[in-house]
C-alpha cells in the first residue's frame, strides 16, 4: 500500500504509523458528558468501504495527515495535511509533471 | 571544541574493497561537516526562516517541498514543512543562527554531534541506495539539492542530492556505524573505495 504523502510524494505504508480513527471528536478536557466521552473513546464505525483515518508519515516528515482509505480495497483517494494545508509547504509542481 | 571522534573509525578501511577488478563504481567519505542544524518555523513563519538561512549561508532556497542546494561548503535542504537541515564545513552555524531566528519565528536544534554524515557518489551511487531506501532516486525525481527524509530497516535518514551521481546521507550517530557497514556490504557487488 503506498500512502502519497502531501510534502514527500509516494511512500510505502511502512514509514507511516496509523493514529487512529479520523471520525472521532474530543470532548472538551473539562466536559464531564460521560457519553461524549463514551463515544469518543469506544464507538466506531467500522465501515466497509471509504474511511477517515488519521495517520503519521513517521518514517519521513513526520506530518499527521487525514487519508480516506477503503477498507475493502485499502485505494487511498484523498491525503492532506491534519494542520492546515500547508501550502507553501506542497509539493513541488515541476517534480509532478516532468 | 571538544575533538570529534568518528562513529565509523574501527569499521572505516580506506582503500578499494568488493568487485572492483573492473573498476570502482563507488566512492564512500565521511564528510564530518563542521556544523550540522535542524531549524524549524512556527506555522506562518517559514518565509521568515528562509530570509534567515539565507543571510546566515548566502543560500536561497528554491520554493517547494523537499527544496534545497549546495555550494560545497554550506548546504541546505527541506525535510519536512517548514523544516530545514543545514550544515557547515565550519563550526558554529547554531550561534549564528541563534540571533536571526528568533524565538516568534522558530528554533535552532544544534546536531552536529547528534549525525554522522556519510557521502556515496559514483555512477552506481542511485543502484545501491535503490537497496536501502523505497524512493525513487531518478535524476528528473531527485533533482540536485533536494533533500528526502526516509528510512532504513526503521533507522530514520535524510539524504541529500548534492551532484548527479552523489547523495549525502545524514543517519543517528548512534547508528551510523551499522549503516555504515551495510553500505559497504551493498557496494561490494559494483567494488567500492574509502576515502
Amino acid at each position: 500500500m503506498l500512502i502519497t504523502c502531501p510534502y514527500c510524494g509516494p511512500r510505502d505504508v511502512i514509514e507511516f504509523t496509523y493514529q487512529g480513527d479520523g471520525n472521532r471528536e474530543r470532548p472538551d478536557p473539562a466536559s464531564q458528558n460521560f457519553e461524549a466521552w463514551n463515544a469518543y473513546v469506544y464507538d466506531r464505525l467500522n465501515p466497509a468501504g471509504d474511511h477517515n483515518e488519521i495517520w503519521q508519515h513517521s518514517g519521513g516528515c513526520r506530518a499527521h495527515l487525514r487519508v480516506v482509505r477503503n477498507t475493502l480495497t485499502h485505494e487511498i483517494s484523498s491525503v492532506a495535511f491534519v494542520r492546515g494545508d500547508h501550502s507553501s509547504a506542497a509539493r513541488r509542481k515541476a517534480e509532478d509533471k516532468p | 571544541m571538544a575533538e570529534r571522534q568518528s562513529p565509523l573509525e574501527p569499521e572505516l578501511h580506506v582503500g578499494s574493497h568488493g568487485n572492483f577488478e573492473h573498476g570502482v563504481e563507488i566512492l564512500l567519505t565521511e564528510t564530518r561537516p563542521g556544523s550540522i542544524v535542524q531549524l524549524a518555523a512556527w506555522p506562518g513563519e517559514e518565509k521568515k526562516l528562509i530570509a534567515a538561512i539565507r543571510g546566515v549561508t548566502g543560500l536561497a532556497l528554491p520554493d517547494g517541498a523537499g527544496g534545497g542546494l549546495s555550494d560545497g561548503v554550506k548546504s541546505v535542504f527541506g525535510f519536512a514543512p517548514g523544516k530545514f537541515t543545514v550544515t557547515d564545513e565550519a563550526e558554529g552555524l547554531a550561534a549564528a543562527f541563534a540571533k536571526p531566528v528568533t524565538p516568534a519565528i522558530g528554533t535552532v536544534t544544534d546536531l552536529s554531534h547528534g549525525r554522522t554524515a556519510i557521502r556515496i557518489a559514483g555512477p552506481k551511487a542511485e543502484w545501491v541506495l535503490s537497496k536501502f531506501f523505497a524512493i525513487d532516486f531518478a535524476l528528473p525525481a531527485f533533482p540536485v539539492g533536494a533533500g528526502r527524509s526516509t528510512t532504513h530497516h526503521d533507522v530514520f535518514a535524510q539524504i541529500q542530492r548534492t551532484g548527479t551521481d552523489q547523495f549525502d546521507i545524514y543517519v543517528f550517530r548512534s547508528f551510523a556505524r551499522s549503516f555504515w557497514e551495510a553500505l559497504c556490504h551493498a557496494s561490494e557487488e559494483v567494488g567500492y573505495e574509502v576515502q
